[in-house]
């Protein structure tokens, strides 16, 4: 309920998408926590990740004290909270993933492709690569963004006949890579939130720190393992409970037989003492 | 991460964002936002 009241709440405009316009009112200047395309034309507010490289690749700023201080904002309150329910482009992966088609567990090596494209195409390649007048380039929004071909580029490429004629390579390489993030989600739980998604990176390292978090109470533990089963991000809650790759779902706190696992703003009182970083060894 | 420490960061965290939020308003960034929000950014529909 929560992510389709967000989803709603991001894509307020839906009537735009007859005429392919684009929202154009104040809320724009707004960032939006989870990611959606400020080009979708049903879209209430920009996304933090272009509006993080326009910032950056502008004339006259190189750096976005604007962005990283909403993300910060955001991160330091809810973390990944933000992936589990706020993003409108997780919604779409989740229910894609509720198709009937064989799954499969992702390779743990692909996890850290995101940080790559975090450090190379959302920081560096919008500062470093600009053209004579010093203007950089949204590479991340250009090469890669999913969630901008499907709300953005293909429904304002079906309502201008005129952008029709401009497709190219580059917009052909972008359906490549949506086609795959189709496929991948199809079979992988959130598969482009566990393998390229920036924004989940920079919300995963606040994980460590957000207010809202997770705690295992290790007097009502019982060591079962169901919590670690259960976790579709294959995150183990008693190792790393405030791991970069959990997004708060609490399916984890469902799965508990014995409630030990608590989610929220509120920390546990201090004579139950809380399972933090320790390591599975220690467990046993 | 001790109890006392991660409240720190938390706070010196929530301090430094509202002073970044704050400083980029006032130096126009804002503006840029809007500006890039409102008009169709071919770079990111895959025509740029």
């Amino acid at each position: 309920m929560i992510q389709v009241a967000a989803f709603g709440f991001t894509n307020v405009h839906m009537g735009n998408f007859i005429g392919g316009k684009l929202y154009e009112g104040s809320w724009k200047q707004f960032c939006n926590p989870g990611l959606n395309c400020y080009s979708c034309p049903a879209a209430n507010l920009a996304c933090p990740i272009g509006s993080l490289q326009a910032v950056s690749s502008s004339m006259d700023f190189q750096f976005s004290f604007y962005v990283i201080g909403f993300l910060l904002a955001i991160g330091v309150l809810l973390g990944r909270f933000v992936c589990g329910f706020l993003c409108p482009f997780g919604l779409f992966q989740e229910l894609l993933h509720k198709i009937p088609f064989p799954k499969i567990k992702l390779w743990k090596g692909f996890l850290y492709i995101k940080y790559f494209v975090l450090i190379v195409f959302v920081i560096l390649l919008p500062i470093a690569v600009t053209n004579y007048m010093g203007i950089g380039k949204p590479a991340f929004c250009q090469f890669i963004c999913p969630a901008g071909t499907l709300e953005g580029g293909i429904p304002l490429l079906a309502t201008h006949k005129e952008l029709q004629q401009t497709i190219g390579n580059l917009f052909s390489l972008k359906m490549i890579i949506l086609i795959l993030v189709i496929i991948g989600s199809l079979s992988i739980y959130r598969f482009f939130c566990k393998t390229l998604c920036p924004l989940g990176v920079i919300y995963g390292l606040l994980n460590k720190i957000s207010i809202y978090h997770l705690e295992v109470n290790k007097n009502q533990c019982v060591d079962c393992g169901k919590c670690s089963k259960v976790c579709k991000m294959d995150v183990d809650p008693l190792k790393n409970p405030n791991s970069i790759e959990c997004i708060r779902c609490g399916e984890c706190v469902s799965e508990c037989p014995v409630n030990a696992i608590h989610i929220g703003f509120k920390t546990l009182k201090k004579e139950n003492k809380i399972i933090g970083e320790r390591t599975s060894s220690s467990l046993k | 991460m001790s109890k006392s420490l991660k409240r720190k960061i938390q706070t010196i965290t929530c301090i430094l964002s509202a002073a970044f939020i704050i400083y980029g308003i006032n130096r126009g960034e804002m503006e840029v936002v809007l500006n890039k929000a409102v008009n169709i950014c071919l770079e990111c529909i895959g025509l740029g």
